[in-house]
């Protein structure tokens, strides 16, 4: 058998291209990569809010999107979403606002979700109709491939999969386990 | 024990063996055989069956990465137990571009041919091939039954076969 890394780790370092919550200088990075119309996703967002309470500053977060276009139709547009608020500088508040609102993501409602964040709509829905985010959602697409991303969501804890549960205690015993090997 | 041991002492295929041809169901009145893509690259996806419960299983993700197997002029086959209707249920279900075929009758022929078939659990592990265009394994690899071994391999695989396209 030809050889094969044992663990999968991270092809594409987080960096400036991606949207953050918690210090640079956190101890441990969860990276999730995830699908705003995948119901496991939906279920993680909670989990995630809540591990992030817990840690503090010790945590940083970033979202990657990893749209599974063919099963879910609204998948792409909603990642494009995001990424378009967030070149307005709402990005989280889209994030929050996709997961808790997973049952209504037709064009319409981003646009109208647009508007309750804020945004300027109409460059969100121009953007849209351009898929000017387009390149940006399949880049974070290919970069979960390349680092063995095989379903959503899948989590990196420093760089390295995380292949066991993620329930709130099971995360939160990893990113400890890690965030204290670190010290 | 025996089980375990005769399972270990098959093995898949390994590098530079050539693929064992063959001809299956990929619909209940259309057949696919390997040699009917001599001259480009095949992946070989065997899984242990259709329908497993989660959003991002295997197939569903090689569907998102076609394209990409594409821009390296391959072809995608995936192969399990189930029955070519069962296929074809899960195939529109999920909306997969890519042929399912049905290693059903002899059951698993083909993955014993290929080194992987589960005797136990009468079902195929869940193992990839890369096939170049002449029919020479280039790369196999064998994943535990339970984890889904996502795509990065594969194209490694490609890429070092150099078929890429512009």
């Amino acid at each position: 058998m030809s050889p094969h890394r044992d663990r999968a780790v991270l092809a594409l370092p987080v960096g400036e291209r991606d949207h953050m919550q918690g210090p640079a200088n956190a101890t441990v990075t969860l990276v999730e990569y995830g699908d705003f119309e995948c119901p496991h996703c939906r279920r993680a967002y909670p989990i995630v809010k809540e591990v992030r309470e817990r840690l503090g500053p010790r945590l940083r977060f970033v979202f990657r999107n990893f749209p599974l276009t063919e099963l879910h139709l609204h998948a792409e547009h909603a990642a494009e979403a995001a990424e378009a608020a967030g070149a307005q500088g709402k990005f989280w508040e889209m994030h929050d606002r996709l997961f808790e609102r997973q049952f209504a993501l037709e064009d319409d409602h981003l646009i109208e979700y647009a508007q309750e964040l804020g945004l300027d709509a109409a460059r969100l829905e121009r953007e849209l109709a351009a898929h000017t985010y387009k390149p940006k959602v399949r880049d974070d697409f290919m970069s979960g491939v390349r680092s063995g991303v095989n379903g959503t969501p899948t989590f990196f804890i420093n760089n390295v999969r995380h292949d066991q549960a993620w329930d709130v205690e099971a995360l939160l015993a990893a990113l400890e386990g890690v965030s204290e090997g670190v010290r | 024990m025996t089980d375990t041991m005769a399972r270990a002492a098959a093995g898949p295929l390994v590098a530079g063996t050539a693929a064992p041809d063959f001809t299956l169901h990929s619909t209940p009145d259309q057949t696919v055989s390997l040699h009917d893509f001599r001259g480009r690259p095949v992946i070989l996806a065997f899984y242990p069956a259709d329908w497993s419960p989660v959003c991002g299983d295997q197939m569903v993700l090689y569907n998102e990465i076609l394209p990409e197997f594409q821009r390296h002029g391959a072809e995608l086959l995936g192969i399990s137990v189930d029955g070519a209707w069962c296929h074809l249920a899960f195939a529109q279900q999920r909306r997969l571009h890519f042929p399912l075929l049905a290693d059903f009758e002899p059951k698993g022929a083909v993955a014993r041919r290929y080194g992987v078939y589960r005797d136990g659990d009468g079902t195929t592990e869940r193992a990839l091939f890369v096939i170049d265009g002449d029919g020479v394994v280039r790369w196999s690899y064998l994943s535990p039954i339970g984890v889904n071994p996502g795509a990065d391999g594969i194209l490694r695989a490609l890429e070092t076969l150099g078929t890429e396209r512009g």
